[in-house]
């Protein structure tokens, strides 16, 4: 973040929510490019839709679909998320000190998405790209349907992770007990090593060792039809 | 959709406080929750061997004055009784099953909507800020209290309709969801277990469910964890007892769910929004209870 005197403080409990998204996706970028939301209160789609590179530091915890949408900037969220925390990001990234509710990341296309405390349920559900690294644990469900895109997890995952998975890369630090539908255990190769070695450095964790990690991916059982399956029609 | 919020004091330092904590959380949760709200607030227990039982009668006119002789001279005791808006509280000593069946053939319009010694229960259709007003939820003392707000799907806008749910002394249960095995639940409570319901709606097969189990010896606890296997849908509850508080969602965890805990209070809401404005909120510990795992606090947990 920039020294004091360049930030710009949106306080929420003086200021409408619109008024602050709309500073945010507006005349935000010609402005100094820093801002301070102060006093979230818990509210929904709060910096959605910023498409500059700006800089915004949330002060508290923040309802649902926070910094959805986002395009080049980078959001810090200072507490916990509700559901969807920067669901369909395509650039940029978001940061959450604390913890984040149920499908965080979802749909996303690109960018950073770093949560230093754990995740709930269905964490990089239909991920398009993109990565998400988890400090904590992932709940059940995580990855579901993923496309394309990485999810390291440090802590463990729950139940039915990846289930139905496409082209997305899972790796787990600690444990992953249950698998869902079609994801499978990987090899950990050295271009594997490498690259989580500079998804974790980008996140903040390059303390971490990358050899306590597993891979896993699809098994790529569920793409096509079988013809064994043709009676059933 | 719908909105549930709940408040548990676990120090009475708060007690005072109670409604004026509480109903902004309600009021808060408006948009989750339009149609109707209701609330049960657990405050100023009956003396011994009295019961309390809070009454709804639709006509604004009603004698209340006259239901209280009818029952009194009928049962051979005297009933105090006092308004709160379109309620009234009526307190007695003998046994509440008696005194509510025959306070309910007295007029088939009136409508008990809990009976035990602490609980009182008001739910109105309306916004939640107007039924808060209606009942001056507000000035409200005591040790806990739990909310709903309503978008019905399951069954008619009505006050009957409205959450929360009694089925058991000083016990109540709200519920956001539906669930899919109630018709089924139903037919087995009411057949094998005795059960009358006085609705067709979901959510009060699952508070006469909770409660059979806490009469035939499990405890809260126990009867919710009971509930994980025997209901089927999508539920996130919040359980009151006399003296006990406890939260439950689905395996899938479909519905949403904020649990904030400091030394003072358990507060939970469908969203962290409805739990801002709580004393020591910002030091709080503040998570999102995980999918089908039992929370509670006191009663015999």
């Amino acid at each position: 973040m920039a020294s004091g005197e360049n930030i710009e403080v949106l306080d929420l409990a003086l200021t409408e929510l619109r008024d602050v998204n709309a500073r945010l996706q507006g005349d935000g970028a010609s402005a100094n490019g820093f801002f301070r939301i102060i006093n979230p209160r818990g509210a929904h789609a709060l910096a959605c839709g910023l498409d500059n590179e700006i800089e915004v530091e949330v002060e508290g915890h923040t309802g649902y679909y926070c910094a959805g949408m986002n395009q080049k900037a980078k959001v810090v969220i200072n507490g916990n998320a509700g559901q969807g925390v920067a669901e369909n990001m395509m650039s940029g990234e978001v940061r959450v000190t604390g913890d984040v509710s149920q499908s965080a990341g979802a749909t996303a296309h690109g960018g950073l998405l770093v949560i230093e405390g754990n995740a709930a349920a269905r964490c990089g559900i239909s991920l398009k790209g993109g990565d998400i690294v988890v400090k904590g644990n992932v709940g059940h469900m995580s990855m579901f349907m993923a496309q394309a895109g990485t999810l390291v997890v440090l802590g463990d995952a729950g139940d039915a992770l990846g289930d139905s998975l496409y082209e997305a890369q899972i790796y787990v630090r600690g444990s992953a007990d249950n698998l869902g539908a079609d994801c499978i255990e990987k090899e950990m190769r050295a271009e594997h090593h490498e690259k989580l070695r500079v998804l974790l450095e980008k996140a903040g964790c390059s303390d971490v060792d990358v050899s306590e990690f597993k891979r896993y991916g699809s098994a790529r059982a569920l793409y096509n039809f079988k013809p064994d399956n043709v009676d059933a029609y | 959709m719908c909105g549930i919020v709940g408040l548990y004091l676990k120090s009475s330092s708060l007690k005072d406080r109670l409604g004026e904590m509480f109903t902004p959380m309600l009021i808060e949760m408006t948009d989750r929750g339009p149609d109707s709200a209701g609330v049960a607030v657990y405050h100023e227990p009956a003396a011994d061997g009295q019961v309390k039982i809070t009454a709804f009668h639709p006509d604004e006119e009603f004698d209340w004055d006259a239901l209280a002789d009818a029952v009194g001279s009928d049962l051979n005791l005297s009933i105090a009784h006092h308004p709160n808006g379109s309620h009234h509280v009526l307190i007695a000593n003998g046994d509440s099953d008696t005194i509510e069946a025959v306070i309910e053939a007295y007029d088939p319009a009136l409508q008990v909507m809990s009976a035990g010694t602490t609980i009182e229960i008001y739910k109105e259709t309306g916004l939640p800020e107007e039924v808060a007003e209606k009942f001056s939820l507000k000035d409200m003392k005591g040790s806990h209290a739990v909310g709903h707000t309503r978008m019905a799907t399951e069954s008619a806008v009505t006050t009957a309709g409205s959450h929360p749910f009694s089925t058991g002394l000083d016990l109540c249960l709200v519920h956001n969801g539906s669930l899919s095995n109630h018709n089924r639940l139903r037919e087995h409570l009411a057949a094998h277990r005795g059960i009358e319901f006085k609705t067709q709606n979901d959510t009060e097969v699952a508070a006469a469910y909770v409660s059979d189990k806490m009469n035939s010896g499990r405890t809260l606890h126990e009867a919710l964890e009971d509930s994980i296997k025997d209901l089927d849908g999508f539920y996130t509850f919040v359980v009151g007892t006399r003296d006990g508080f406890a939260v439950l969602r689905d395996p899938i965890a479909c519905k949403p769910a904020v649990l904030a805990e400091t030394d003072d209070y358990v507060a939970f809401a469908s969203e962290y929004r409805a739990l801002v404005d709580l004393p020591g909120i910002e030091s709080a510990k503040v998570w999102e209870p995980e999918p089908a795992v039992v929370y509670s606090w006191g009663g015999r947990a």
